[in-house]
Formats: structure tokens, sequence, C-alpha cells
């Protein structure tokens, strides 16, 4: 690649000419923010460039984990009853301070009130800050449901009451709709008219400090100079916008950055093949399911359900529509997550077994509908090629498949309809780490029915009584053992076929040190350093 | 001229309510429900869904949706993009200047190629200087852009290395976005090296966006010079023993040019829909990126704005192009 | 317009006389013959399965160069499929977009045309508004916006290109109805009694016949254009589908490491547009007497 080193040189002249000895690192970002106030938005790419570079939340995830640790909130404490929540804030901690805001205090539970009501309530002045605004996480996670009142103790505590116990609710609020904001400069700008600038000029406690964003081009931050972590080791942060995969390789190969995520399948041999580049990989927090409707005959009895999963060669699906960037699934949640049981027995390829017993159930010469989704997700890189090999597996055994597809967002409506006839290809990917957040959301009895995710309207009394026991059990031994039994039930009931857990990998030069990939599948460059 | 003027307007009234009426009702023909791509897999419930849909607006009866666009235009509000809550009006003049910039250096670089291309073309009729200007002509006004902007990065970019791959500027740079038009920005910064950079960056995208409008303008030159020359006071000049130079200069060119004016100004349409194209292939961060981003996801204000804007910087610029045509050429307007 | 009616003696000789004189024209009709040819005959011609993959050939290179085969002789592509077949077929499917948009362009922009010119009044002023308003947005943008809406594909963009195309034909069949309508053939059609139909059909239309062809070959090769960009920006054809435009879009993320699959589709487009604009060109000068003095 003799190019690649000329545009390494030039790059190398320009960094000299800047005549600045920062240390910048550079990370070609797939896509641009929707904003920089990480309430409310859903997306990655936005949370990366937001909750994770400029705020910081009570608890957080430990980097490279899913458990969750004290963070601006130094311990908290968890009533008897699992209802109360006490945040001890850590004292001392400060804000950005910007050319467009100074701070005059320190972290407070203000703060963390604030960061919280404007979510929680509609008359709220900030919660329509931005016109048709909504907090779709918030709201997901069902907070206002959940939190019953938000009370400040002192000045540095605060005090949070539930409804009903909830032991994955640690795990919500360390998510980035979590992330505290600063009350002060909110007040400053709704006192100068200009609220909308907390979206667009936002200040934190993260990190890194906003500089500039040029819509679609470039992010800038600087490192935190007061940071209660202590500051980055590198100075400055870029996010260079590049949405197309090839264009992320070129400019990792040209030196234009040093780190990017989701190369394309196609290109991954020779990023790893390249002396100068590193690839780091990870099994995404991620599944791949196809759902049947296990309310509707044939697919009702579990027989059948296991017959299709026998019939189905899923070892030969991801190798041809993953290529090596994904592994078989046999639970529903990743093995990445805490409670995966490891010991569940995948139901085996047995296409003549699968004939006895449908012949056996009286299903045979079975005529379906395979939906697949018309778009590529993390966990599926393309669902129609899946919905190909399906068809000619089940043909093997005699069931008859029609291919269906429609529309993105009426695909996800139309497969939450109850009365829906065929078995649809979707997946997830995880929020929070929490293996509720993969259980209850996607086969719980509640996410059942018209708009809900049980897509396999699959209520099961023995499978849902283990997750809602889980649910308010705050002890996490205890958990991992009553979500284990539950993925026993659920292998021995086949409401889905699982397909695949998807593989993460994140090229970057190997001059970068530090970088700690998240389960959790976002971007963070704290710790991060660039050798010279 | 007044008269000219206010006639001219008078069409365009019409068109823009037209458009008005064709942006409104193709974002809403749009298959795809913005809440619903909000949602995701999560999948929302029946009565949250109608919440948020209030919330933005769309269950308000068309009419008055439409009603209600047209008197926010009027107040110069295009509406909130859904994607980042942002005014529309805002998301474009933030991206507005990369494409002008873009557009006007591929305008300029097919106006001093073309026209000096056409006239000698002309003056030289029949040469081989001729034939092989217009036959590149004819090559490049058959160019599929896209196809010709991977090829120039194929070999500018990737086995010459004299090119970056994409982008507007090297990212080491920065400096404060002051007018928006990097080439300015970077030489005001005063940061040496930006300037350079800045047009390393614009050179392939003018030179793919140019090329269309380059044939185009040569084309044209000329045949309006071939007719000019072959009318009666250009002969009578030349059978005076008017130096050639002089009669080409002077008379011939300035006449020639009159049709090839209009040209350029149509040629602002074709530009507009090549830098969609460009701008995909470059990475550059102009509008024409923006609506097919907006397009994806559904982001209906943006999509209707961004038809609407785009419809209208075309439709100022051929009223401008049609009276800088009344202003040269007086009989225009009496006829 | 000074073409006489049909009835003059050896039009088409003449035609071809002053055709044939640009050389060209020749050459671009004869690669446009060579292009119908391949098109008709694609399966006999292809040495491959356009769309079969061939598994242990991923992304092999053309037959000279080193690695090559001569089993493929302009290479594979990403996922081992015959390049050379893929631009055999990818032929027809140019031809039939050519023919498809210009055919429900010429058609749809006729008849607005000649309602607009021969009635005049307010229909004239509304179709020609709604023609306006077509025009000003950019083509590829509002011809995007159509597909989105009717969901990409071959048919879909088709129809979208020939919606944006077709006010160029209206206008041009207008401005040649006005033009001939108070002529003295046409006064006299009328007073021996031609019902309107037939006045505007047989009368009318013929006279005004030379602009439109040459408009419909731009248009040609306009649609071919458009329909490649629309496909490279994945809303045109959709894959293993073997349109030019498309295997571009596809061939995208190789373009540093197999020239090949970016070079080929591109160069097949660019030739086929080229032909159909010599035959333009050539057509404009022979039809169009103003020109053929000059």
């Amino acid at each position: 690649m003799k190019f690649a080193h000329l545009l390494a040189a030039s790059t190398l002249a320009v960094m000299a000419a800047a005549g600045a000895h920062a240390k910048t690192l550079v990370y070609c970002s797939e896509g641009s923010p929707e904003g920089f106030d990480a309430a409310p938005y859903t997306a990655g790419t936005t949370l990366d460039a937001s909750g994770k570079a400029l705020y910081n939340r009570l608890v957080e995830f430990d980097l490279g984990t899913t458990n969750v640790i004290p963070s601006l909130a130094e311990s908290f404490e968890v009533s008897e009853d699992g209802l109360e929540y006490t945040f001890k804030l850590r004292p001392g901690v400060k804000f950005h301070t910007t050319d467009y805001f100074t701070p005059t205090r320190d972290l407070n539970a203000d703060d963390v009130i604030f960061s919280f009501l404007r979510q929680a309530s509609a008359d709220h002045p900030w919660n329509q800050y931005l016109p048709g605004i909504s907090y779709e996480y918030y709201n997901g996670m069902e907070m206002p449901a959940l939190i019953k009142d938000i009370e400040k103790v002192d000045d540095l505590t605060v005090k949070f009451v539930l409804n009903r116990p909830e032991a994955p609710f640690l795990a919500n609020i360390a998510m980035s709709f979590a992330s505290i904001v600063s009350k002060e400069y909110a007040d400053q700008l709704e006192a100068s008219g200009n609220m909308a600038a907390l979206n667009s000029q936002p200040i934190g406690t993260g990190p890194f400090k906003f500089v500039a964003y040029q819509p679609d081009a470039v992010i800038r931050y600087a490192a935190h100079d007061d940071y209660w972590k202590g500051r980055e080791k590198i100075d400055d942060l870029v996010f260079a916008i590049t949405p197309d995969p090839a264009v992320r390789r070129q400019r990792l190969e040209a030196g234009e950055c040093h780190i990017m995520p989701y190369p394309a399948p196609a290109d991954i041999e020779a990023l790893k093949g390249n002396d100068s580049l590193e690839v780091m990989e990870q099994p995404g927090l991620n599944v791949a399911y196809l759902a049947y409707n296990t309310t509707v005959a044939p697919f009702d009895n579990a027989e059948v359900r296991r017959a299709l999963n026998m019939a189905m060669n899923k070892q030969a699906i991801v190798d041809a529509v993953f290529q090596g960037t994904g592994t078989v699934a046999k639970n529903p949640i990743p093995p990445t997550m805490w409670s995966y049981n490891d010991a569940v027995e995948d139901t085996p390829y047995d296409p003549e077994g699968a004939k006895a017993i449908l012949a056996e159930q009286g299903a045979e010469g079975l005529t379906m509908e395979v939906w697949a989704m018309p778009v590529q997700r993390p966990y599926m890189p393309n669902a129609r090629r899946v919905a190909e090999m399906i068809q000619s597996d089940f043909a093997a055994v005699g069931v008859n498949v029609n291919i269906v597809s429609y529309e993105w967002g009426e695909y996800l409506a139309k497969s939450t309809e109850p009365n829906r006839e065929g078995a649809v290809i979707l997946g997830w990917t995880g929020d929070n780490g929490d293996p509720d957040n993969f259980l209850a959301v996607l086969l719980g009895c509640a996410a059942t029915g018209d708009g809900g995710a049980n897509r396999a309207q699959w209520c099961n009394e023995e499978f849902d009584g283990l997750l809602q026991q889980a649910k308010v059990t705050s002890d996490q031994a205890e958990r991992t053992k009553l979500y284990e039994e539950a993925q026993v039930v659920f292998k021995r009931e086949n409401p889905w076929a699982t397909l695949a857990h998807s593989t993460v990998f994140m090229p970057m030069s190997s001059k970068v040190t530090g970088y700690i990939m998240d389960p959790l599948g976002t971007h963070n460059f704290t710790g991060v350093d660039i050798a010279e | 001229m007044i008269r000219f003027l206010v006639g001219k307007l008078a069409y365009l009234i019409p068109t823009f309510i037209g458009i008005t009426v064709v942006a409104f009702s193709f974002v809403r023909l749009l298959p795809g429900d913005p809440v619903l791509l909000m949602a995701g897999e999560r999948g929302i419930t029946p009565e949250r869904h109608a919440q948020l849909t209030a919330q933005l607006g769309y269950d308000r009866p068309v009419v008055v949706q439409y009603l209600d666009f047209v008197m926010g235009l009027f107040q110069g509000d295009f509406g909130t993009s859904l994607a980042t809550r942002r005014p529309v009006l805002g998301e474009f003049f933030a991206l507005f200047p990369a494409t002008v910039e873009l557009g006007l250096c591929a305008v300029i670089l097919a106006t001093i190629i073309g026209i000096p291309l056409g006239v000698f073309a002309a003056i030289k009729r029949g040469s081989v200087f001729d034939q092989v200007s217009m036959g590149a002509a004819l090559v490049g006004y058959s160019m599929p852009i896209f196809w010709w902007g991977l090829l120039l990065i194929i070999f500018f970019s990737g086995i010459l290395g004299w090119t970056p791959v994409s982008g507007r500027i090297d990212l080491l740079y920065f400096f404060p976005n002051g007018t928006g038009f990097m080439l300015i920005d970077s030489l005001m910064s005063g940061q040496s090296g930006a300037f350079t950079s800045a047009l390393r960056h614009l050179i392939l995208p003018s030179v793919v966006l140019a090329t269309i409008p380059m044939a185009v303008i040569a084309r044209q030159s000329r045949s309006a010079m071939l007719e000019v020359l072959s009318e009666d006071y250009v002969r009578t000049a030349r059978a005076k023993g008017m130096s050639p130079f002089r009669v080409v200069g002077i008379h011939a060119l300035r006449n020639a040019l009159i049709p090839v004016i209009t040209t350029i100004g149509l040629q602002i349409g074709v530009v507009m829909a090549g830098a969609i194209l460009t701008e995909t292939i470059f990475s550059w961060p102009g509008i024409g990126k923006w609506m097919i981003d907006s397009i994806s996801r559904r982001d209906y204000p943006s999509v209707q704005g961004g038809l609407l804007l785009m419809a209208g910087v075309v439709m100022i610029v051929n009223l401008l192009v049609d009276l800088l045509y009344g202003v040269i050429n007086p009989r225009i307007r009496h006829s | 317009m000074t073409t006489k009616p049909a009835t003059t003696p050896g039009p088409l000789r003449e035609f071809w006389f002053y055709f044939s004189e640009n050389r060209g024209a020749v050459i671009g009709l004869c690669v446009f013959a060579l292009l119908v040819f391949t098109a008709v005959f694609a399966p006999v011609l292809a040495p491959h399965d356009p769309v079969h993959q061939y598994r242990e050939f991923f992304l092999t290179p053309p037959s000279w160069e080193e690695g090559g085969t001569s089993q493929f002789l302009l290479g594979t592509d990403a996922v081992g499929r015959d390049i050379l077949s893929r631009l055999i077929f990818g032929a027809q499917q140019s031809l039939i977009i050519g023919v498809v948009v210009v055919t429900i362009a010429l058609f749809g922009g006729i008849i607005l045309g000649l309602v607009s010119g021969f009635f005049g009044g307010w229909v004239d002023a509304v179709i020609m508004r709604v023609m306006d308003v077509i025009l000003a947005f950019p083509s590829l943008l509002l011809a995007l916006v159509m597909v989105a809406i009717l969901g990409p594909g071959l048919m879909n963009a088709m129809i979208a290109i020939a919606i944006v195309l077709q006010p160029h034909f209206a206008r041009l069949t207008r401005a040649a109805v006005m033009a001939e309508k108070n002529k003295e053939y046409v006064m006299a059609a009328r007073v021996s009694g031609a019902g309107k139909l037939r006045l505007m059909f047989k009368t009318i239309l013929p006279n005004c016949v030379a602009p439109l062809i040459v408009q419909g070959t731009l248009s040609f090769s306009n649609a071919v254009l458009d329909a490649a960009a629309l496909g490279f920006l994945g809303m045109g054809a959709q894959p293993p589908l073997p349109e030019w435009g498309t295997m571009l879009a596809e061939a995208r993320e190789f373009i540093l490491r197999a020239w090949w699959v970016v070079t080929f589709p591109g160069l097949a487009i660019l030739i086929t547009v080229l032909a159909i604009n010599l035959v333009g060109d050539g057509l404009r000068d022979a039809l169009d007497p103003k020109l053929k003095r000059s």
C-alpha cells in the first residue's frame, strides 16, 4: 500500500505544521449524532458521542464488563424491602469549563434530581425544551411506573423511592439516558432563553468536554482537565464522521484515523493481515432469532416447534451469512452476559428426526411463512439469505416456506400483531447487560400483545414466574440461578429458533493502547493513549 | 423592466404553491412510520404510539397539517427534524455552504474551460482540435459521474496518493466555522497549510461535478459561436479587414455568450442533482448527502423542507438567469 | 418547422443522406446495433449464468492479469459471479430501461402537450404549471423520492424517471402545436370538418415528430444514466439482477482492491450512453434544417 504511506506521511507533516504536541486521537465514527443530550436519544452512535464521552452517571458499568460500579455516587445503599435506593454523591466533582459556560459550584443533589425529573414529569419546564422530544429510554425501561419519588436528603445525598422492588434498577440507571447534566447550566440557559443549547453545547462531568461539531463531518472534544478520575492521557478526541465502511477502512489505512467501528465483514481478513493495524474482537451483546407465533396452530405445539428447529442447519446458516463474524446461538442471551447457561444443550440438527416428529404430530406437509427483515442490523447481516436457507432446510422435511418481507417500520409493527401467522426473523441488542433486559423484554408475559416485543406471543407460567422472582431478588447469585433455570425452560419449549450472536470487530492502529471493548457495544475512549 | 419582473413572479407563485404541495404530499406518501422506527425492535404499545404521533402532530387532518406547514413557511419555520430536533432551516444552512462551495467551484471550472474550448473549436471548425475537443465533450456529456468519481479516487488517491480519500479538510486543522466556505475559512484562520489542504480536498469532487456542465457549455459555446460567425455583420467586419482577433473578441464573442449564460444558469439544476452523487462518493458533508440520509431514516420534516429549499434555490437561480438575460438582451423583454 | 408533410418523395432517403454524412453518428448506430444484438442473444453469448456464484472464485482478476483465469475473461465479483456474463445480461436491462422510460415519457408528454397546446386557456395553464413544478426539482432527487415512495426496484425506478423526463416532451409538443395550430393546412382541415381528436393526432402531430425524435434519443441516454445512478444509490434494480449501476454500487467497497469490478460496469454505461448520444447528434443534424445549413 504505497499510497497509505504517502498519505500517512502527509498527515504527519500536517501534524508537525500545526505546531502542537497535543496528542489527538481520531475515531472514524459511523454516523452523525442526533444531539449531545443523552436522554432523548436511543441510537448508539449518539450515545457514544454524548453519554460516554461527555457525561457520568450515578453508577456505571465497569468498562469491559456488565458489572455495575459506583461512579458519581461514591456509594449507595438499598433498603431491606428493595424500595429505597440512597446514593451518597462524590464530593468535588467538577463540571466542564468551556468558552460558553463556567461552573461556579461542584456537582450536587440538585443536578441529579434535575436530570431525572425533566424526563419524568411532563410539566417540567425542561421536558419539552426541544419541540416534539420524547424520552424513549426512560419510558422503555419503565421508569415512570417504577420511580415513585426522588428526594434530596442533603446536598450530597439523593434517595430514590420505588413503587416495587426491581433488581435491574441499578443497571438501568447506569445507562446513558440517566446521565447527569448541570442544573446550574440549565438555569443559566433558561434565563437567557437559549434552552436548545443544552443539546447543542453540552456540559457534563465526563472525561472529555465538547469543543465543536460540524454536522456530518467532525466532532471535537478536549480532555477535561479537572476530571474527577484524573485527566485523560490524550489531549484531543476527534470523531471523524465516516458512514461508509469502505471509506472508514481507507482512512484507517491511510493514517487519517486511529480507530474505527463496524468494518465490513469482507474487509476483516485484510485488516487483520495489515501489520500496522490491530483488530480487537468480542462477541456482541445480541441475539438473532426466528420467533414462531406460539398462539397459532400448529405452532402452539412445542413438539412442532422443536421439530422445525431440528430441521434447521444453523451452523451452515451462520457460516454462509455471517462469514466468520458470528457464532451459533443456543440460548436467548449472549455468552458474555452473566447467568448464561452453558449447560443447556442446543436442539440437534436432525432432519430425519424432525420429519418423524412432524408426522407424529400430524403436521407434515405444513405450509408456513417466514418473515425476513428488509434491513441489516448489528445482529443480522442478511435476513433474506437466512430465510432462503431456512426455506431449503424446511423443504427437506416437507415443510413449504413462503418468504415474506415488509418495509422496516411496517415489519416492526406487523410482527407484533397477535394473530400473525408466520415466523419472524428478528433480533435484539442489549441495553444494560442485565438478563432481564433480554428475557423479560423479549419473552415475558407482559411483552405479549399488540406492540409488545414478545414476537413469539409466548407466555409460559413457569418461565415468567422465574423472571418475576429474579426481578425482585437483589442477590446476584440467586438471580443467576433463576435465570439459568429459565433458559432450560426456554430450550424445552422452543418458542424461538435461536440463530446467532454476531461478533463485534474494532480495527485500530497498533499505536493505540489501552482501548477496552465494551460488551454493551458502546465506544469509550477513556484510558486510551497513543504511543509515539 | 419592472413589468417583466412582475410577469415572471406571477408565473412563479403558482409554481411555488405546486412545489409546496409536492413536497408535502410526497413526504406523506413515503411508506414507513417515524414513530415505529424510533421504537425499533423494542416495539411500542398502541397507546404510546398514538401519544407520540399526536406529539408530532401527525394525527391531525392532512389539510390542517398542510396549512400549518405553509403558514410556518411564511414565518421561516420549515419544521423540526425528527432525528436531531433542530430546525430544518438551521440544518439546511449548516450544510448548504459545503454544497455551494463545491457547486460554485464546479460551475467556475466548467465555465473557464468550457467556453474557451467551444469558442476555439468554432473558430478552428473542422480542425483536429475541434474534433478532439468536441469528442471529449461528448464523452463528458455521456459520463456516469458516480463511476468517474470512483475512477479518479482509484487513480489519484489510490495509485498516486496525491489527493485525500474524502472529507473537506485534514482533521488536524481546526478553526471556527466562519463563512462555512472551507476555502475562505481556512485562509482566514491563518494556519499554514490549511488552505492547501482544503484545496486538495476540493479538487476531485469539483472535477467530477464539473464534467457534465463543462461538456454542455463547450458544445453550446461552439454552436452559438458558429451561428454568430456566420452572421452578416461579422462577415462585413472581416471583409473590412478587421483583425480576426478583434472580430472574434469584440463582436462575435459578446453576442455568442448570451445563450451560453442561459446554459450556465440551467446547469445549476444539473449541479444540484450531481451533488447528490458526488457528495455520496466523496463523503462531502453537504445537502445532497443529507437528503439521502433523511429519506432513509424517514425524517419527514427534513425531506419536506429539503425538497422545498432545493427547488427554491433552483427557481431563484433560474429567475436570476432570466433577469440577467433580459438585461443583456433587451429584445426579450418586449417579446 | 419546415418539414413537409410526409407525402414529399424520399424523405427517408434525404434523412439518411444527411445522417450518414456524420461519421460519429454512424459509429454510434453501429455500436448501438451491436448492443441490441448482445441483449437479444445474451443467453447464447454469455459464457456463464449471470447470477451463479462460483464459491471458489471470489474476486478473480481478469484473465490477462496475474491470478486471472481464462474461465472468467473479465474476472469475477465479490461473490464469484462472472463479470462478463453480468455485463452481457446488463445490456438487456439498460435497453429495457431506455425503451420503457422513453415510451412512457413520450406518450404521457405528447398527450399532455397536445391537450395543452390545442385547448389553451386554463387547461394549458394548469398542465404547464405542473410541468414547471416537476422541472423545478433536481431530477435525480425527485426520482429518488418517488422510488422511496413506490419502493426500490427497477420497474419503480423506470416509472419515476419517466415522470421526471416527461415534461420535456410535453413542452416540445405544446410549442409545436402552438406553432402549427394556425397554419393554413390545419385551418383547411378544420374547415373541412375534421374532429378535434383527428386534428390533434392525424394532422398536427406528424409535423412535430422531428424534435420529438431528437428529444427521445436524448431521454434514452438520460434514462440509462439516471437508472444507473438510482441503482448506484441502492434505489434502482435490486441485486442479484445484473444492472450496471447496481453492480457498481456493490463494487464500491472493493475500489482499492479489485479495480475490475468497478471499471467494467461503468465503462459499459459510458459506451452505451455515448453511442446513443452520437446517434442523437446525428439525428438532430439530419432532422433540423436550421443546423443543416451551417
